[in-house]
């Protein structure tokens, strides 16, 4: 520092926690709120301390639901979430490590060619071409399945140009020496490349689990039949679906459920997350 | 493009390693786009049984329609707020953090996590806070003699969703920031100071001015964001309304294309969009061009 302003830094924390108590805030309210019994919302305004029925509330959103409010129980639709999150992160980060390798390792005819086409996807959102692509979903058979739910996302432009940039910094000799010892691409790809990599595909992990947790446009077009549900758009169903006023303690019961795991991740692996975040995007 | 100075010799395996990624590709992105396209030049009759070519008249039409013109505003309005309040409170939070020592660590994992809660469940997050029977900020609006009523008021609904979308946003601006600052040389700033230059002038003169490329990447990447990534604040919360106050141009595509089921207005909106798109990632490459020589 280069002064010693007492006062500044004391403005300055009050900032921080007035910033820290935004960001907090609402998920605050969230956990209060599925506390709460049913009636507690019929009485107005909700109150800012904790109720005594939380772990009612969450037993009965994930084992029972509510189905006459449109909320079947969140249990299978966690799962779901877990196995699309799963599957789109997984599923990237095998198909773009291969297309890295093969960009950066190999001199072939077209190699600028497929760049572009893969350099293309990283320019269309789904959102912006929804219509379309649910149709050649649909034509493929491939509505209500997780097949359906996770490989139109998997393609991913930038964990391709995240691998090709870590590759292009790989020492030149690493790839001499592994031809002078007789081996072949394969093998060098697998014995020397992937553990080298492997800190980038942590990183890249933690970035591409949030993605496809978060998914949500796309579960709600292509999922008719809920035992395919995600939790994420479950969420918007039990919101507007039913009659009567939502039921605001289970609602937050299941905000609750959804917002963790990712945040979880988060928390836990932060360095890896700030890493692939600022990396990916440079 | 470079390769390595030594690579592999093999005629067939690079084309396997790619068939996967391009195969996808194609599949999905390339042949749906191409669809957008041609739909987005034909008409079907209301029963779909015959369609007809008519070139540019899906565009022609919406633009003569007002509320596709006004979607284009609301988009305008909707995506300028929601980057100017969440870059700057974020930039705000990243100058404060930087000049923490300790407290660094413990500020910043508080200030990460909300990156990690996805746009819908934030919109109903928010959505729940300004409920007006039931929730906080009515409340205490009602105290200052303000009505807030989101369900009637466009101007309320509109408030709502770019606090909602800012709010998810501000850790992805924060980090970027933050790692923008601890760029900058501590010796300019003390040189700055010896100079006998305050606090603020330091700011706005070396500080600000060098945090410039940040600045700017996250600018596009938060319009992207809150053109594209919003949908699910806008679907899970106001639903485009009150009076197509909140109807976003992705949103309107949604709703055209599945509820409406008017695909050759719908292609023709995919299409707009996609060049939009496009130009901000040009856009974004340029500018990363010309970083490299600066």
């Amino acid at each position: 520092m280069v002064e010693n302003d007492r006062w500044g830094t004391l403005l300055a924390h009050v900032i921080l926690i007035l910033g820290v108590f935004v960001v907090v805030f609402p998920v605050y309210v969230a956990i209060i709120a599925s506390t709460q019994e049913s009636g507690t919302f019929l009485r107005g305004v909700m109150p800012l301390l904790p109720g005594s029925y939380g772990w009612e509330n969450y037993r009965t959103v994930i084992l029972e639901g509510r189905s006459n409010a449109g909320a079947p129980p969140i249990g299978l639709m966690l799962w779901n979430s877990f196995v699309m999150a799963m599957m789109i992160a997984v599923g990237k980060i095998a198909i773009s490590l291969l297309s890295a390798f093969a960009i950066v390792y190999f001199r072939f005819p077209f190699r600028i060619f497929f760049f572009w086409i893969i350099f293309i996807t990283l320019m269309l959102p789904v959102e912006v071409r929804i219509v379309p692509t649910f149709q050649v979903v649909a034509s493929l058979g491939m509505l209500n399945t997780y097949a359906g739910l996770s490989i139109p996302l998997i393609a991913s432009a930038t964990a391709t140009f995240l691998f090709r940039q870590f590759f292009m910094t790989v020492p030149e000799e690493m790839l001499e020496a592994a031809r002078v010892d007789g081996a072949g691409p394969m093998k060098f790809f697998k014995d020397i490349l992937l553990p080298l990599s492997i800190t980038n595909i942590a990183a890249m992990f933690v970035i591409m689990f949030i993605y496809g947790w978060n998914q949500y446009l796309w579960p709600l077009l292509i999922t008719t039949d809920d035992g395919y549900y995600t939790i994420v758009m479950g969420i918007q169903r039990m919101v507007t679906g039913g009659d009567s006023e939502p039921l605001w303690h289970l609602i937050m019961a299941t905000v609750v459920m959804a917002a963790l795991p990712p945040i979880l991740v988060i928390l836990f692996m932060q360095r890896l997350f700030v890493k692939g975040l600022t990396e990916t995007e440079k | 493009m470079q390769t390595k100075r030594m690579t592999f010799n093999s005629r067939v395996l690079p084309y396997l390693l790619l068939a996967p990624q391009v195969v996808i590709t194609l599949v999905f992105f390339v042949w749906p786009a191409s669809q957008a396209l041609w739909q987005s030049m034909l008409r079907e009759d209301p029963f779909g049984l015959r369609t007809t070519f008519i070139w540019f008249r899906n565009f022609e039409r919406l633009f003569e329609d007002p509320t596709y013109v006004n979607s284009l505003k609301t988009t305008a309005v909707f995506s300028i707020s929601t980057t100017l309040l969440s870059m700057s409170l974020a930039l705000l939070f990243a100058t404060m953090v930087n000049r923490m020592i300790r407290s660094r660590d413990g500020y910043t994992t508080f200030l990460v996590w909300p990156y990690a809660v996805a746009p819908a469940i934030a919109g109903v997050l928010w959505w729940f806070i300004f409920n007006p029977s039931v929730g906080i900020m009515p409340y205490m609006l009602k105290m200052v003699g303000y009505d807030w009523n989101h369900r009637l008021n466009s101007g309320d609904a509109m408030i709502l969703v770019v606090i909602a979308a800012a709010w998810k946003q501000i850790s992805y601006n924060f980090l970027f920031f933050l790692a923008g600052l601890q760029s900058i040389p501590q010796s300019l700033i003390e040189a700055a100071a010896i100079d006998g230059a305050g606090r603020k002038k330091r700011f706005w003169t070396i500080v600000f001015p060098l945090l410039s490329p940040t600045t700017f990447f996250l600018m596009v990447v938060n319009i992207v964001y809150a053109m594209f990534d919003t949908f699910g604040v806008i679907h899970a919360t106001t639903e485009g309304g009150p009076a197509q106050a909140t109807n976003i141009l992705v949103y309107k595509v949604f709703r055209d294309g599945f509820v409406g089921q008017n695909l050759g207005s719908s292609a023709a909106q995919s299409v707009i969009l996609m060049g939009i798109v496009i130009v901000l990632t040009v856009v974004q490459f340029r500018w990363i061009e010309r970083r490299v020589n600066y």
